[in-house]
């Protein structure tokens, strides 16, 4: 990488200590990114995601036809009319695709949100205090894992009632204790370094160590299970839609038209499904490309 | 070893009984009237307490999680709401079925997952390695059922190769009974290729930086000797808890394959006892999986004791 060749900088004053770490801290976050953008799999991961929002957002305004309310002749194949086809009541499957992304799009991130937050305070607390608290939860994020993620949804969207609601708050839930499995043990080995035991002796309480001191240096891994649980958390979600317990109809979910679809498959009426399984295809497949180059930028 | 056995026994059983309490909480403290979920919200209101009444929902909560506890202990997970038959003979049933397909995608994934990914150690950073990653990456991505989706339209409907329903007929003889399986299986196999690959190439890169086996090159072994005897049995270690777990998170994936080939397996019952609000299949479901889980990972860390004796002396302690 070409620098500009610039005197290089005096050694920041002793009295502005915090100055000096931020701007530090902002050109390691400027360093990083450069990294990032000259990884190929990352680029299409962005590119990929950024035309599923754009279809989102813009919605009907850029489909070909009404994705709701245009009825044509019912299942006829791909063609000029109709790129993709038409779906069992003659919709317009191109233009269902489109928006298909719009539900998925918003529940996802939110059940991922939800999950490392409420995971990644588990981990901090398991990490740093260690003991009985610790070993408690530590049995009972073991009993967790011990069951499929789709299952225990199933039973719970079951007992629940299904609403998009509901599908955050329990997808987000169930991959709280796998996130708290992750940061605690990146906690584990920073509770050992020498700057804690330092902010001990400051006499700071744990709150602060935990929040100001360990949280900010396992950031990095918390980032990296933000981007891997979104892409589960679509993957989830999808399941959840085609099983018929996620996203309700008349959405356009892809999950879901895969599961109104998929029976006609038999019948060589393949376009209503397909295509809809290969927006969620490239959907996972691009977040995945982003999650796995952020994970190895920042292991570097 | 042996106090090594009884000890993870005792954790599992421990477990089992964090994983019984939780589904309780899930089925019976969650919702507050268990006979109105189940009958929907326009019910008559004498229904549903009669159904609370034959179910004994409107017992006290302690009551309820002190008889939930005895079933598990007794094996006794009640009657089912639709048939009214017990449960449990209609799980191990399609437990049983669903061995059959699981144990085949199994055994399609785990020979080929492992080889690409010792062949991907052995060529770190070259092409072939950065292929297989990326190639594992993106196929363990995928949902299931969206690459079932894709192999019934390429390979059922477009080249016709294999059949798109994954029941034979019942005269059928085993081969073709396989025959029908292997599309589903290979839609389950694809996805846990990345897993159990990626696990093996890190395990083994690791290894293969190790000392020893730089002292067992140095001496003159080859490569191929030194995999054998110095790098395998210990590169293998973690892809054999990976495999293990991904065994209990097959019966996950299972639920859509099989209802996209439309087999008669755990999937299916626990689709058709979702659909139905049928509460005691779904909780032995979910409790019997649970089992498969432990009973996995138990298999899973004897082999790793035996494997690496380190493991087996580090817990003894």
């Amino acid at each position: 990488m070409v620098e500009s060749i610039a005197p290089s900088p005096l050694p920041a004053p002793v009295t502005t200590p915090t100055t000096s770490t931020i701007s530090e801290r902002a050109q390691a976050r400027r360093e990083l990114l450069r990294v990032l953008f000259r990884r190929p799999s990352f680029l299409i991961g962005v590119a990929v995601i950024l035309v599923w929002v754009l279809c989102a957002i813009l919605g009907e305004r850029i489909t070909p036809y009404d994705p709701f309310n245009a009825f044509f002749k019912g299942h006829t194949p791909p063609s000029i009319d109709h790129l993709f086809g038409t779906d069992r009541l003659g919709r317009d499957v191109l233009s269902r695709v489109m928006v298909g992304s719009r539900d998925v799009l918003i529940v996802a991130p939110l059940a991922a949100l939800l999950g490392v937050a409420v995971g990644t305070f588990l981990g901090l607390v398991m990490g740093y205090y260690r003991g009985f608290v610790d070993d408690v939860l530590s049995r009972v994020v073991e009993a967790f894992l011990a069951l499929p993620v789709i299952l225990v949804a199933l039973l719970t969207l079951v007992v629940l009632g299904s609403s998009s609601v509901v599908v955050v708050f329990v997808v987000g839930l169930l991959f709280a204790p796998i996130v708290a499995r992750t940061v605690r043990s990146a906690v584990l080995s920073e509770r050992q370094l020498d700057y804690v035991t330092a902010a001990k002796l400051r006499g700071e309480s744990g709150l602060f160590i935990l929040s100001r001191e360990i949280f900010p240096n396992v950031l990095g891994p918390t980032v990296v299970e933000l981007t891997v649980r979104f892409g589960y958390a679509i993957f989830t979600v999808a399941t959840l839609s085609f099983l018929g317990v996620g996203l309700q109809p008349p959405s356009p979910d892809w999950g879901l038209s895969v599961s109104q679809e998929y029976a006609n498959m038999v019948a060589g009426i393949w376009w209503p499904t397909l295509f809809p399984a290969l927006a969620i295809a490239s959907t996972v497949i691009a977040v995945n490309l982003i999650a796995d180059s952020l994970q190895s930028v920042l292991n570097e | 070893m042996a106090r090594f056995i009884a000890r993870r026994l005792l954790l599992a059983l421990v477990t089992l009984w964090l994983l019984a309490t939780i589904v309780f909480i899930i089925t019976d403290v969650l919702p507050n009237d268990v006979g109105r979920t189940i009958l929907g919200p326009f019910a008559p209101q004498e229904t549903v307490d009669a159904l609370n009444q034959r179910l004994g929902t409107n017992r006290p909560i302690l009551v309820r999680y002190v008889d939930s506890l005895r079933g598990l202990v007794t094996l006794d997970f009640g009657d089912s709401f639709v048939s009214s038959k017990p449960v449990l003979p209609q799980i191990i049933g399609a437990v049983g079925r669903s061995a059959k397909l699981a144990g085949l995608a199994l055994l399609i994934t785990i020979p080929i997952s492992i080889a690409a990914g010792l062949f991907a150690a052995r060529r770190r950073d070259r092409v072939a390695d950065r292929a297989i990653v990326l190639l594992g990456v993106t196929l363990s991505s995928i949902p299931e059922f969206v690459t079932a989706t894709i192999l019934v339209v390429v390979v059922g409907v477009g080249l016709r190769w294999l059949p798109v329903l994954a029941t034979a007929p019942d005269s059928a003889d085993p081969l073709t009974q396989i025959r029908y399986l292997l599309m589903p299986a290979l839609a389950m196999a694809i996805v846990y290729f990345g897993y159990i690959a990626r696990m093996t190439r890190a395990g083994t890169i690791e290894v293969l930086q190790s000392d020893y086996t730089r002292t067992a090159l140095m001496k003159g072994l080859t490569i191929g000797q030194t995999m054998r005897r110095h790098v395998l049995r210990n590169a293998l270690v973690p892809t054999v808890a990976v495999i293990a777990v991904q065994v209990g998170y097959l019966f996950g994936g299972i639920i859509a394959v099989e209802k996209i080939f439309n087999y008669n397996g755990m999937g299916s019952t626990m689709l058709f006892a979702a659909q139905h609000k049928d509460l005691p299949m779904l909780t032995a479901g979910v409790i019997v999986i649970g089992i498969v889980y432990m009973l996995a990972t138990l298999i899973a860390d004897l082999i790793m004791a035996w494997m690496n004796p380190r493991i087996r002396l580090e817990a003894e302690r």
